[in-house]
């Protein structure tokens, strides 16, 4: 699986250090940040136009990271594509800087300050809009998490997208099935997804969102879509990639120890 | 108030090709003239407001200056969240149009009445909050808001208020009071939005020697330019169609409060604010009418 080697060995660096983020910070949101990590290294990879040269450029493809709680993943990523020095990580979560533990849009590479969930996608509709408007060829990515989905503003949204045809427009959705108090179906079931999408004229491409060839395939099913929004309902694990954090509500706020960290970085191979 | 604010605005488009207009479901006989002639900076999004914002956000990331128009409440209090992390947060260039400020639809009740929206968005930085007094400030406002890059709040009337000026050509200093009517007196009146024609009406058919203020921008006060109000009189009367709490009363004796512990004026003039006492109006009746149920209404005894 050659074609795999790039992307595999970004999403495990995404990976090995937003362990290291959370655990020299004592943050959370390990979980998450460890379930889109393989969305984020095809997107990064092989996708976004987008170089740390061409980070304010108006034709770049934008990337808004709604679920800004899972921003070690982000800064990751930005970091190990030379948005800004590895080095500067070393001050995430440290007083007085700006590497909050949420996405900021003062971080090189972060279009938008996310955190209070729902608000993403609005944006997102209006950077397709206003792409297509300009007649631009840029595109909009936006990823989500699945417990945001509850959120109203995503549904004004997702209405709003469909009606307006915003083949532009790509929605990730990092459906990882577990959210702040419990697993998605027993707090707020989305099911059945990809049926409320498909009726609200979305273009929906459902696949395994750890599996890179599955991945690749539904960004390219998406860029060629002309006539609707695409919105990509990626089944992941929380947690992925570290055993003892796979599935595990805990790890949307524990933080390892010392020993963890060795442990997940082992599972990781590093 | 709100023809004035179309039709300057349409003026504007017609200079500023970045102007872009989102409407949320409201506006009929008010904004089809725009639609028609800028169809594609004109966008319908629905009755979605959080979503408006957000949209309205997104744009202005791709350069445009986005003017968001809706009902009182609706492109303000629904979207709060949006306008301050969205909107305020980012610095976006957002113009955020609430028409029928205050008790202007009186009658529709409380779900249309915008009584605490200046509050609100007074609180978040970055914000700049107007309130035209009349259609000739509103023209001055809008022409402002087209060339100012940031996020705006503007509170209009509805339809149909006087002209208080004599004379289109006002100027507004950011932040400044704005004399209307001057008596040379020991007293002043300064009143935000449409209150400004129901206090120069009062001022004249009572023969009450009192200067009578607008104050067009609510935030940011110029400090510089309250010191010399401050210091000039020894009495002050603010009106306002808002709730007493953090309206513009509660901004002037903020900044009154302010300058007199930084030593800039010498001493504090007594201020009568007039203001809705902490409550919500829910009988029927026309906007006059529920301005007196609330409260809001100049007495002679105001006056020293």
């Amino acid at each position: 699986m050659t074609e795999n080697k790039n992307v595999e060995l970004l999403a495990t660096g995404i990976r090995r250090i937003a362990l290291e983020l959370v655990y020299k910070s004592r943050s959370s949101h390990i979980g998450g940040a460890l379930s889109m990590a393989d969305l984020l290294s095809v997107l990064y990879d092989e996708f976004l136009r987008i170089t740390p040269e061409t980070v304010k450029h108006p034709m770049r493809d934008r990337f808004i990271l709604s679920k800004g709680h899972a921003c070690t993943g982000l800064y990751a990523v930005l970091a190990l594509k030379g948005f800004f020095p590895m080095s500067e990580l070393d001050v995430y979560a440290q007083n007085g800087h700006h590497f909050l533990t949420h996405a900021t849009h003062y971080v090189p590479g972060v279009e938008l300050s996310a955190g209070s969930l729902g608000h993403g996608l609005p944006i997102a509709c209006g950077l397709a809009l206003g792409a297509r408007s300009k007649a631009e060829n840029w595109r909009t990515y936006c990823m989500v998490s699945d417990g945001e989905m509850d959120e109203g503003s995503n549904w004004e949204a997702i209405l709003f997208a469909g009606h307006n045809h915003l083949s532009n427009l790509c929605l990730i959705i990092d459906y990882n099935k577990i959210q702040s108090l419990g697993f998605t179906k027993d707090i707020l079931n989305l099911e059945p997804l990809s049926d409320k999408l498909k009726a609200f004229n979305w273009n929906v491409i459902e696949i395994d969102g750890h599996d890179y060839s599955m991945i690749r395939q539904a960004l390219k099913v998406a860029q060629i879509e002309k006539n609707k929004p695409s919105v990509i309902i990626a089944h992941t694990i929380k947690g992925k990639g570290v055993s003892f954090m796979e599935n595990e509500l805990l790890w949307h706020y524990r933080n390892p120890n010392e020993e963890q960290l060795k442990s997940a970085l082992k599972e990781l191979q590093i | 108030m709100r023809t004035a604010f179309i039709e300057q605005l349409i003026e504007e488009a017609k200079i500023h090709d970045n102007i872009f207009l989102l409407v949320g479901d409201l506006g009929y006989s008010v904004v089809e003239s725009f639609a028609r002639q800028f169809p594609d900076r004109y966008m319908n999004v629905g009755v979605a407001e959080q979503n408006m914002a957000g949209i309205a956000a997104g744009l202005a990331m791709t350069g445009y200056n986005v003017y968001i128009y809706s009902i009182a409440n609706f492109p303000t209090l629904r979207c709060m969240e949006q306008i301050r992390y969205d909107i305020a947060y980012p610095m976006s260039n957002v113009k955020v149009i609430a028409v029928g400020g205050g008790y202007s639809y009186a009658s529709l009740g409380p779900s249309h009445h915008a009584t605490e929206e200046i509050g609100m968005l007074r609180t978040i930085p970055n914000m700049v909050i107007c309130a035209p007094g009349d259609p000739v400030e509103t023209r001055f406002i809008t022409k402002w808001s087209a060339n100012y890059n940031g996020p705006v709040y503007i509170r209009l009337g509805k339809a149909g208020e006087p002209v208080v000026h004599d004379s289109e050509n006002i100027n507004i200093a950011l932040g400044a009071p704005l004399l209307v009517s001057n008596q040379n007196a020991k007293q002043s009146l300064i009143t935000s939005g449409s209150m400004l024609h129901p206090a120069t009406t009062f001022v004249r058919e009572n023969g009450i020697c009192a200067d009578v203020y607008s104050l067009p921008f609510i935030k940011p006060l110029d400090k510089k330019a309250f010191v010399e109000f401050f210091e000039k009189y020894s009495h002050i009367i603010s009106l306002e169609e808002h709730q007493a709490s953090c309206g513009t009363g509660s901004a002037l004796l903020e900044v009154m409060n302010d300058l007199y512990q930084e030593k800039l004026i010498s001493s504090m003039p007594s201020v009568k604010r007039i203001a809705i006492p902490d409550k919500f109006v829910s009988v029927s009746g026309d906007q006059d009418y529920l301005r007196k149920i609330a409260g809001i209404v100049l007495k002679i005894e105001d006056f020293i």
